[in-house]
């Protein structure tokens, strides 16, 4: 007798969700209803077959038998290595904290990193810094495990021989002496973006004493459109900020304003200050226009997915909607730059509709009314509303956005501008272009690369490989031997920044000192010391010369040090611990959008068809333009909105993967519900192509790809070799961030894709709640339609008194952006291992904490929603019943604390737990060989093993400690002094932690109010970690 | 038909079912006791060091505070073990020239660390914190003995987690008043429950045994 699946429970019969998060779902696909409940749909048969289950028993045995054998271990005899010399400030046990900066596309967030014995272990964003305020991104959570990568560059190379540093040197000063009475006309530095000013003046010193040679720049993380948008509209480079405190109403024209660039964190935690619908009034509202789904489209109200090249069109009518200045396309004067009050708020909404209808066709009355809707409300919140364009919008939108927030008289309200935190802004693109056709011309004789590795990034026309070997002398300075690195003569390894001393400017122009955590793990060397080399006194340190330039005696080169100066001695010392360098920060700068820009700003070509699919590049929201793709925190994690992990792929609507003919659905195979088998297809665009993963993404334009940027690496360490494809292959100067005339063509192979969305479904139950602000205001109580959670009388069990402390979280579903700070900070803090893509193909992803995407609505443009799950620690926990060795056991303090050398792996607790947050050691995951992994480890949480289950602990080791010292001082755990690291991490407040008991606390209020839910809470669970629904604030004008 | 077997054979059979239970059970005591012993937990075995160093000598014989070398005792986690320069305050005059304390005078010249073996080795799953320990008035000697009578350092207690839970389920019976934590010439008082009954009043001293105290 064999039972094809195990039938599905229940009366659940296939019914439709509010909420869904695949598309299968949403259609009520019975093949997914049955999915949800068979965990394992591979095994089905093996389960119900007499014969395999006696091999089964067989196995059990023997593996029952030797686990018991493996137990019996001594402990090794061990030894203690205590200090000669014993550092003064230094407690062992106790980490310390140093405040540096991380410098990203130049611009720099300010940090706290810990240190254990000199170890750098965690990093945590540093309050006083104003692009940080104590939260982080990503980049700067995994950049621990970047410091001990061993796949770093780990020895000055000379064509693949190992050198010494002098002889470095002895070769590049013959070769600046040779440049000497040429005043350096070979001489050209390839440099990222600076934003330290040490750096700078480093450079224009070295241009100074070789007046010919030149300085190029090209840096894919930094923000090409954003300077040129500025230029245009302003005649100079100028960075604008933006005031989200200030702003009720926004809207985004392609920009990912909360979830990357320049500020992006402050922005978040600005930005979700304002969504809370207890203060109803002062909520703010957020339109977006954008292609592909980013975490700001998922947190605006209004979303309205368009083509990329579209939005430049919209721009262009909202701001002729408003009077702007946008007058040239449309043709319409509708007044002229000081045009600050041209017409009310309904005619210009009337011509507004009109001007839509006479000047861009093909968008559809729903769309009209949306432009009228939102310039209505935009007009309607002068000085109190703020237009974002995007990083990939062309520099036109860019300049319309900067004339539409001074028509709207937003300008030092909602956004300031202020001098660019650049030390050099220029046109990088046209920078790389001349550095090209200089190496093409024989011009180059000696070429210095400063960081970033532009044969992998530069533009596929360009061909920067083959003009790169014209170039006489190539130095490259890098953290990994790279691509680039195997085109140069010498390869100079980097000094990651948590090794090296430096200088950096904030979003706002704050600056902060980079100080070293750690000697140079590889004898690394600095960008500064690079370029000391190439001045008269080569063998200075970083140090000496950040210090110098700050000192006062500054850019001056010849100059000695300046003599001890104690006043000075100690504002140092106060910078270094404070991270920021007091009044630094750019002062708004009075700029005019210049009267004449607009004839200027030309509409994007529109000599294609418009049905004509478009493409558009997208640094990669993990791995960034590539530099990061050798860290496995960052390949493993979840991509926001895909959840994609160790892939990029050709992102497409469902309408346009059904008008190819080719699928991404899941194929329901292998443990924990499966993996993406889809269709590999090849991408050509003019003339170049690349093959990669068709993906679906709901809520993308049709006609439309996306791609990211990073991936395909061909030399850059292990972990980020062979991972993806190369986007870059087919990306053009012309068309650098978006373009026309792609051709997706099917290859007929497939390909396995890893991505998450499908695994821990909680059996299609456990779904966020949402309401809207008027709503929510009218009846708060209607956020939780359908609620089914009994009193709490009814249990078995008897009630747990929890007398001291009762830990609690409380998580902001309304705030979350879905970043993923929280997931990163999570497995920095608690040593969670990377599984690799093939155990993730089989669900068995390790973070403790994952980041649920839901959606609601339409299937083409759905509303998206971020509901981050960790372990609920519930007072009546399923896991602790079923554990037959007692390895998971209720703390006095309402923790389910889970005892790692007591678990053997029945995996019981997993099975029972209805949130699916357990998480099991199937392999030796952990790498317990690597000397430089183990040095990046936190040393208060235990290193698992196999076979053993681990989870969430709501940060016990933190919640230790916190009670030690306060235990130590007599008084209680004050609120707040506790902070798991996803809550440190979290840019937009969402995550809070803290003591239910006390009434007062910060946590006990949130869960007191009326959007809080509890999962899943009609199991009787009764979790510790609740839910704060989320509320939208539409306008009525549009509706839902 | 005869009988196969002899009628002593239901006598022996119940004695052996009957012995069988007692023989695994005492196996299991064995098995017990032999995990308890010092064979096992290397209780009261004195450790082979690099260097001689004699806490008798220094505790009992010179009268040197605790916390005059383990200088983190109050503070952290880890008691702390000196580092070389802590040596090298006293014997840069005294016993300067002994063949003895030639690996410290290496040490402190090279800057290479002098390597000592670990005694109290606690499995790395398990989390002890000195500062708070010492806070609450357990006695350096209530765990570690003696140590003013050890030549060479041994570990007193079986570290088990038995031992660990003896204290914390009944703090009363070990505590001190704080001011005699780091006397090691300290002798319970007759009235012991009673004095630790005040003490765990008067310091608040919880009785903590969820698995997270010590194991996360």
């Amino acid at each position: 007798m064999k039972q094809k699946t195990r039938p599905v429970p229940g009366p659940r019969s296939p019914r439709k969700p509010a909420f869904w998060r695949a598309l299968e779902e949403r259609a009520g696909d019975p093949a997914f209803q049955e999915h949800l409940y068979n965990e394992f749909p591979s095994e089905i048969e093996a389960i119900s077959d007499p014969v395999a289950r006696r091999t089964f028993l067989k196995l059990m045995g023997a593996s029952l038998a030797l686990a018991g054998v493996t137990g019996c271990t001594r402990q090794p005899a061990e030894t203690i290595v205590p200090y000669v010399r014993q550092p003064e400030d230094l407690i062992p046990g106790r980490p310390l904290f140093y405040a540096t900066a991380m410098s990203l596309g130049g611009v720099a967030t300010g940090l706290l990193v810990e240190s254990h014995e000199g170890r750098p272990t965690k990093i945590e964003g540093n309050p006083l810094h104003p692009g940080s305020l104590g939260a982080t991104d990503v980049f700067a959570q995994a950049a621990v495990l970047g410091l001990y990568d061993p796949d770093r560059s780990q020895t000055l190379l000379n064509l693949g021989d190992i050198r010494p540093w002098s002889a470095f040197l002895g070769t590049i000063s013959a070769a600046l002496t040779a440049q000497r009475p040429l005043e350096g006309a070979g001489l050209r530095i390839l440099t990222e973006s600076v934003n330290s000013p040490t750096l700078a003046a480093q450079i224009r010193d070295l241009l100074a004493r070789f007046p010919s040679a030149k300085w190029h720049q090209w840096d894919p993380a930094s923000r090409e459109h954003v300077r040129g948008g500025a230029k245009l509209a302003f005649g100079e480079y100028v960075d604008a900020q933006y005031r989200f405190g200030q702003a009720d109403v926004i809207l985004s024209l392609d920009a990912d304003v909360l979830g990357c660039g320049p500020g992006s964190i402050r922005y978040a935690r600005d930005f979700a200050a304002r969504r809370r619908p207890e203060q109803a009034d002062r909520m703010n509202r957020l339109y977006a226009i954008e292609s592909m789904p980013t975490s700001t489209g998922a947190r605006a109200d209004h979303r309205l997915p368009l083509k990329p090249s579209a939005i430049a069109r919209i721009a262009r009518e909202i701001a002729s909607a408003l009077g702007e200045a946008g007058k040239s396309g449309s043709g319409r004067s509708g007044g002229s730059g000081e045009s600050g009050g041209a017409g009310g708020s309904g005619g210009a909404g009337a011509s507004g509709a009109t001007g839509g209808a006479a000047v861009v066709q093909g968008f559809s009355p729903a769309i009209a009314k949306w432009i009228d809707a939102v310039a209505e409300d935009l007009q309607a919140h002068r000085g109190s509303s703020l237009v974002v364009a995007g990083d990939g919008q062309p520099p036109a939108v860019h300049a319309l956005a900067h004339g539409i927030n001074q028509a709207l008289g937003n300008v030092g309200k909602t956004v300031v501008y202020t001098q660019s935190v650049e030390a050099e802004p220029t046109n990088q693109l046209d920078s790389l272009r001349d550095l090209v056709a200089d190496m093409n011309a024989g011009k180059v004789d000696v070429l210095v690369i400063v960081g970033g590795n532009p044969v992998y990034t530069a533009p596929a026309d360009f061909r920067f490989a083959e003009a790169l070997n014209k170039a006489l002398l190539r130095v490259h300075l890098s953290l990994y031997d790279d691509e680039t690195s195997a085109l140069c003569h010498w390869q100079i390894p980097e000094a990651h920044f948590l090794e090296a001393w430096s200088d950096a400017r904030g979003y706002d122009g704050t600056v902060s000192i980079v100080q070293p955590l750690i000697a140079p793990l590889y004898g690394g060397k600095s960008a500064h010391e690079l370029l000391a080399a190439m001045s008269d006194r080569p063998e200075r340190s970083a140090h000496d010369i950040v210090r110098e330039f700050w000192s006062g005696s500054g850019s001056s080169r010849t100059l000695p040090a300046p003599p001890a100066n104690e006043e000075f001695d100690a504002s140092w010392r106060r910078w270094l611990h404070d991270g920021v360098v007091p009044n630094t920060a750019f002062a708004p700068a009075r700029v005019q959008v210049v009267p004449g820009f607009s004839p200027t700003v030309e509409p994007t070509p529109t000599t294609h068809a418009a049905d004509d699919i478009e493409i558009n590049f997208r640094n990669d929201p993990s791995v960034l333009d590539g530099r990061f793709a050798n860290n496995g925190w960052l390949q493993e994690l979840p991509k926001p909105i895909t959840r994609l992990t160790w892939d990029n792929a050709v992102l497409v609507s469902p309408a346009t993967a059904a008008k190819l003919r080719a699928a991404g659905s899941p194929a329901f195979q292998g443990g924990e519900h499966g993996q993406i088998i889809t269709d590999l297809v090849e991408l050509r665009y003019r003339a170049r192509s690349v093959r990669g993963a068709l993906f679906t993404v709901v809520g993308h334009p049709d006609d439309c790809v996306t791609v990211h940027l990073g991936y395909g690496r061909s030399r850059g360490g292990r972990v980020a070799t062979g991972a993806g494809f190369n986007a870059n292959a087919i990306r053009t100067s012309d068309a650098l961030s978006f373009g026309a005339g792609v051709e997706i063509v099917r290859t007929f192979e497939k390909f396995s894709l890893a991505c998450t969305q499908y695994h821990h479904l909680m059996e299609g139950r456990g779904m966020v709640r949402a309401s809207t602000r008027d709503a929510y205001v009218r009846d708060p109580k209607s956020v939780h339609e359908g609620d089914e959670t009994p009193p709490r009388t009814i249990t078995l069990y008897p009630n747990y008194p929890y007398e001291g402390y009762k830990w609690g979280m409380a998580i902001d579903v309304n705030a979350c952006i879905g970043c993923n700070a929280c997931v990163v900070g999570c497995q920095s803090e608690n040593n969670i291992p990377v599984v690799g893509k093939d155990q993730v193909l089989r669900g068995r992803e390790m973070h403790w904490l994952r980041v649920d995407t839901y959606y609601r609505g339409r299937a083409d443009n759905p509303e998206t929603y971020f509901q981050p799950v960790p372990c609920m620690q519930c007072e009546n926990a399923p896991c602790e019943v079923v554990c037959p060795v007692g390895a998971t056991a209720h703390s006095h303090e309402g923790l389910n604390d889970m005892v790692y050398n007591r678990c053997v792996g029945t995996r019981y607790c997993s099975d029972n737990c209805p949130y699916k947050v357990r998480r099991f050691n199937f392999l030796l995951y952990q790498d317990w060989n690597t000397p430089s992994l183990r040095l990046g480890r936190n040393p208060d949480v235990t290193v698992r093993s196999r076979g053993v289950m681990e989870k969430c602990t709501y940060c016990v080791q933190r919640i230790n400690a916190a009670k030690i010292d306060s235990e130590k001082e007599s008084r209680p755990v004050r609120d707040g002094e506790i902070k798991t690291a996803c809550q440190q991490a979290c840019p937009a407040d969402a995550i809070v932690f803290g003591n239910l008991n006390d009434p007062a606390s910060r946590v006990a209020k949130l869960q007191a109010e009326e959007r809080s839910y509890a999962l899943l809470g009609e199991l009787n669970t009764r979790p510790r970690t609740t839910y704060l629904a989320a509320v939208r604030n539409v306008n009525p004008a549009l509706g839902e | 038909m005869s009988q196969i077997f002899h009628r002593s054979a239901n006598t022996i059979a119940r004695v052996s079912i009957f012995g069988a239970v007692f023989f695994i059970a005492g196996l299991l005591v064995l098995l017990a006791e032999v995990n308890r012993s010092p064979w096992m937990t290397e209780s009261r075995v004195a450790r082979e060091q690099p260097i001689q160093f004699s806490h008798e000598r220094h505790v009992a014989g010179n009268g040197i505070d605790c916390r005059y070398c383990h200088t983190s005792v109050e503070d952290s986690s880890f008691a702390g073990v000196p580092p070389t320069k802590t040596c090298m305050n006293c014997h840069s005059q005294i016993f300067a020239n002994s063949p003895f304390l030639e690996p410290v005078r290496d040490s402190f010249r090279t800057g290479r660390s002098i390597q000592w073996t670990r005694v109290h080795d606690l499995p790395d799953f398990v989390y002890f914190n000195h500062s708070i320990h010492v806070n609450k008035g357990v006695g350096c000697t209530t765990c570690h003995g003696q140590v003013d009578r050890m030549p060479l350092m041994w570990q007193e207690s079986s570290l088990q987690m038995e031992w660990c839970l003896d204290c914390h389920r009944s703090p009363e019976r070990y505590v001190r008043p704080r001011g005699a934590v780091f006397r090691v010439d300290y002798v319970e008082p007759p009235d012991q429950i009673e004095l630790g009954r005040r003490l765990v009043a008067e310091y608040q001293i919880q009785r903590l045994t969820s698995c997270s105290t010590c194991h996360r």
